[in-house]
């Protein structure tokens, strides 16, 4: 086999795989260690270079980092339910505790350079994008069809999730970089905004149409159905302040969640979702799915809305056909109706929350910007930039429906894309990342972080008790974790960011490595070829999405293999090394944004 | 050695034996020898040993005296039986622990000072005499507690770290051993797990006296230039003889071998030693033609590792006191003292 390249990268970089899962790349061992240490404003200060919005976030990312945590792998088959790092959670603890941060936000720029770019709408990817280049000396203008900024974080999520509070904080860091905010403007033509000579238009507008069930009754029951996302801004606006008693909400996704559990707090006393697939294959977070269970809420599976039924325009119920899944030999899953008769369930009010869709009405499509058969724009899913090359677009409007934390990543990556654009640079030349690794070792048994592996389950955010949660829709349910159960989960975190460093040449193959390895990671084997060496390690490497870690120009001539995936990270390999040829080195991985580090000629980022 | 306990979490696909016990169920607490310490592999070794056995932990008596090596039981097998003895005399605390309950499985685990220099009468008496254990010699050369003084298996002309020449002749314990009747003799490489394992089943297994002479670099003091015990002496001069495929008796025989090149020994408990040959011209069934080979190959400067003599039907101390079966320990009143008309007969017959 090849021997590893640590210079790469990326591969330090996809060992710490919460990070590497992350959109955005926020160093989440760094900012957790932070956390544990009480540094709560520099754990918030990593996070918001990264991502913009860390307490809009810890309370409601997506979180791709935590199905990707180690700590889930490394707790299968023993113990509890293996389960990753609160991650979300203890961002959300940064924000909470950090103090007053003002003094380390950048200040509007000094000097203007210049140019001139507009966002349409003013949402998670437009704001990022704002953040990036308003600093940098960049005229931001935002075009926002509501009175206040925020987009979908403002219109879609409850305020039992997200106190209004954090986001006009959050966008406030933003909008303060002296960014010209233009509210109540809707953008009716992209025509007319590139008439107005702009460098660049960022296009952010998200993914505004709630999809509608067309089925018998829809009509002439409409007073009682609602689109779920119109609803929820509805709701949030205060233009709705109650709901019938009965209710049902259609759909599983993160949208249906949030109206089920808004009903409830609106005086629905009998609410129920109902899906088409089944519980597993909802699209809705399984956390999701469970505050919204722990709020009383039945999910019933497997039912397909045949038809509205109402008595002289007033909804009394829905029917539905009982349907199984069933798999074709290729594995793809069909919804086959079971031949059992219909099913009625009797409601007041239903709330459609079967997706949703882009539009975008307002731009003309002679305007240079192309969109695909599915009406989506024609990008370079990497530059973002479309067809007309000052047009670049982010978030739900780019690529369909994501979440806030793919829209933050878009917006870096469009930023890069501008700022390249404007000074007349090839915007498919991507800045690498900054990678900085620092031996971690401070005496003979000593390291600067804190190595010891605790068996602690995941500890449970606590929650406001129910009767009071569910009086008022602006209560918000979750507590956070306070400073002491913040630490405690810290500590779970194995710090996968501190690598295993390995330099053959000091190695003796005294084996000391080999038999301290609580995982048995590692091996010193014959040298073969990649699939073969995996299954005959001390412990087969079967997570082929790991990789293996190969040192050569051992004196035996073997190499050394260490399989990365559950690799603890707990340096018990470095302390019994008597030659120092394994270190524990920390990688500190930044992406490069917006700015002088991204344009010709930079010199490499160093980390200070 | 390190300030922390080695972490509880184990791979996710370790394996369980027979009993249900993964291999981290054999360990001990963590080693507070230097790192690097061949020790340290030869406990992993024994581990390994144990948890293929399916051995259950709570029969096993180890008993160690004083030294680097003594230290070990320490770091595997913390549910079995343990004694630290006084400094050369595990072998007779281990000779009484058996005579009183023949039932445990006996390891005796010491260093080179510790049989070689303090303790080389008892080790010689519990061999002759077939005492039923496993003897692992920890043989590293040196006094490394006392900063690495030559010991006496150290070869002659050997270097200390300091530069200083060892005059004195080095003792074989291997050779002491098949000259004094052990019926299982083998020696070994803390840094070849591959060879070490089998032979501390085939060891464990046996029925009577077996001892491993295993070569144990001592990276404090031990592992330099002109060193006959280092990590690079060991690789570069170790002859292996053969290898052991221990096949215990619920395991199924699966690899053929061309015939001639296999020896096969059936042992008291059903288990089997399968010999794989190495070396053509070597015999594991003479003991005089292991020592000669041995020692003709040591002029040579070439250390022999394998099993180097087996005994078929060996027999142990119990058998030659006739003992009875039933382990003394567990004898009650009834049986121990069979009465004042038992007495008066057996008085009588003496006279």
């Amino acid at each position: 086999m090849k021997p590893t390249d640590i210079g790469t990268p990326d591969y330090f970089h996809k060992v710490v795989d919460c990070q590497w899962a992350c959109p955005a790349h926020t160093p989440v061992p760094e900012y957790i260690r932070l956390i544990a240490q009480g540094r709560y404003a520099d754990a918030y200060m990593i996070n918001w270079t990264s991502n913009v919005f860390p307490g809009i976030l810890g309370r409601t990312c997506d979180r791709p980092c935590e199905p990707a945590c180690r700590r889930g792998r490394v707790e299968e088959n023993q113990g509890e339910k293996p389960e990753p790092v609160a991650i979300c959670r203890l961002k959300r603890v940064a924000a909470d505790y950090k103090g007053d941060v003002k003094s380390r936000l950048p200040r509007p720029a000094a000097k203007k350079n210049g140019k001139r770019v507009a966002c349409v709408g003013g949402g998670p990817a437009s704001l990022t994008v704002a953040r990036d280049l308003a600093p940098l000396g960049y005229h931001v203008t935002i075009f926002e069809a509501d009175q206040r900024a925020g987009g979908m974080i403002r219109t879609q999520i409850p305020k039992f999730r997200l106190p209004e509070s954090v986001i006009d904080e959050e966008v406030g860091y933003v909008l303060d970089l002296d960014v010209d905010f233009r509210p109540n403007h809707r953008v009716e033509s992209l025509k007319e905004l590139l008439g107005h000579g702009y460098d660049a238009v960022f296009v952010g507008s998200g993914a505004p149409r709630g999809r509608d069930l067309d089925v018998p009754g829809r009509e002439e029951a409409a007073k009682h159905i609602h689109v779920g996302i119109e609803w929820l801004a509805s709701v949030s606006f205060g233009h709705i302040t109650k709901v019938g008693r009965r209710v049902i909400v259609l759909g599983g996704g993160n949208t249906a969640m949030d109206c089920c559990r808004s009903a409830r707090r609106l005086g629905g006393e009998d609410v129920k979702v109902i899906v088409r697939s089944g519980y597993e294959e909802m699209k809705a977070s399984p956390w999701e799915k469970e505050d919204a269970v722990h709020e009383g809420i039945p999910i019933l599976n497997f039912l397909v809305p045949k038809a509205f039924v109402h008595e002289q325009g007033r909804l009394t119920g829905m029917t539905f056909e009982k349907v199984q899944a069933v798999y074709d030999d290729k594995g793809r899953r069909s919804l086959v109706p079971t031949g059992e008769p219909e099913q009625h369930f009797e409601c007041d009010e239903v709330l459609v929350a079967v997706g949703q869709e882009n539009a975008f009405p307002w731009i003309e499509r002679d305007t240079g910007v192309e969109f695909d058969k599915w009406g989506m724009p024609v990008l370079d899913p990497k530059t973002l930039q479309s067809t007309l090359p000052s047009v670049f677009f982010g978030g739900d409007a780019a690529l369909g429906p994501k979440n806030i934390i793919w829209a933050v990543a878009h917006g870096h990556d469009a930023a890069i894309s501008i700022d390249r654009f404007c000074r007349g640079e090839d915007v498919a030349v991507r800045p690498p990342a900054l990678m900085n690794l620092v031996s971690q070792k401070m005496g003979i048994h000593e390291w600067i972080y804190d190595n010891q592996i605790v068996p602690d389950a995941r500890n449970r955010v606590p929650l406001k008790e129910l009767t009071i949660a569910l009086k008022d829709i602006r209560q918000e349910v979750e507590l956070g974790f306070d400073p002491e159960l913040a630490w405690k989960e810290a500590q779970r975190c194995l710090n996968c960011d501190v690598q295993t460093v390995f330099v053959p040449k000091l190695c003796i193959e005294c084996d000391a490595c080999v038999d301290i390895c609580p995982m048995d990671c590692i091996t010193f084997t014959a040298d073969g070829e990649e699939a073969e060496v995996r299954a005959r390690l001390n412990a087969p490497a079967r997570n082929p999405a790991q990789d293996l870690y190969v040192g050569a120009g051992l004196k035996t001539g073997r190499i050394m293999a260490k399989d990365e995936d559950v690799c603890l990270h707990c340096g018990m390999c470095a302390e019994r090394c008597p030659t120092g040829a394994w270190d524990m080195q920390k990688s500190f991985i930044e992406m490069t944004h917006a700015g002088p580090g991204c344009r010709e000629g930079a010199a490499p980022r160093k980390a200070a | 050695m390190t300030y922390l306990a080695k972490p509880k979490l184990h791979h996710p696909d370790l394996p369980a034996n027979a009993l249900g016990f993964t291999r981290r169920d054999y360990e001990g607490t963590i080693s507070t020898l230097c790192a690097g310490c061949g020790h340290d592999s030869i406990s992993a070794a024994i581990i390994q040993a144990c948890w293929e056995l399916a051995i259950q932990p709570h029969r096993v008596a180890k008993l160690s005296g004083i030294g680097c090596s003594s230290k070990t039981p320490t770091y595997f097998l913390d549910k079995s039986h343990g004694f630290n003895s006084v400094h050369g005399r595990m072998p007779s605390v281990l000779t009484g622990a058996n005579l009183a309950n023949r039932d445990l499985i006996y390891l005796g685990v010491s260093g080179d000072g510790d049989s070689a220099s303090i303790g080389l009468g008892q080790f010689a008496h519990s061999m002759r005499r077939g005492v039923n254990m496993t003897y692992i010699v920890e043989n590293n050369g040196v006094y490394g507690l006392t900063k690495g003084q030559f010991s006496a298996t150290a070869d002659r002309g050997s270097k200390s770290k300091r530069g200083a020449v060892n005059t004195d002749e080095g003792i074989d314990l291997a050779i002491l051993a098949l000259q004094l009747g052990a019926t299982f003799v083998a020696r070994s490489f803390s840094g070849d797990k591959e060879q070490l394992v089998p032979l501390i089943k085939g060891a464990l297994t046996h029925p009577g006296a077996a001892f491993i002479d295993v070569v144990s670099p001592c990276v404090a003091f031990n592992n330099h230039e002109g060193s006959t015990r280092s990590y690079d002496y060991v690789r570069n001069h170790n002859e292996a003889v053969n290898r052991l495929d221990v096949i215990t008796v619920h395991r199924e025989i699966t690899a053929e071998y061309p015939p001639g090149s296999v020896q096969e020994v059936r042992q008291h408990d059903g288990s089997l030693l399968r010999l794989r040959k190495l070396s053509e011209d070597y015999d594991s069934s003479s003991r005089i033609s292991a020592m000669s080979y041995v020692q003709s190959r040591y002029a040579h400067g070439e250390i022999v590792t394998g099993l180097l003599y087996v005994e078929p039907g060996a027999g142990d101390l119990h058998e030659s006191l006739g003992t009875v079966d039933r382990p003394l320990n567990e004898l009650g009143e009834k049986e121990l003292c069979p009465g004042s008309a038992a007495l008066a007969k057996f008085n009588a017959s003496l006279r």
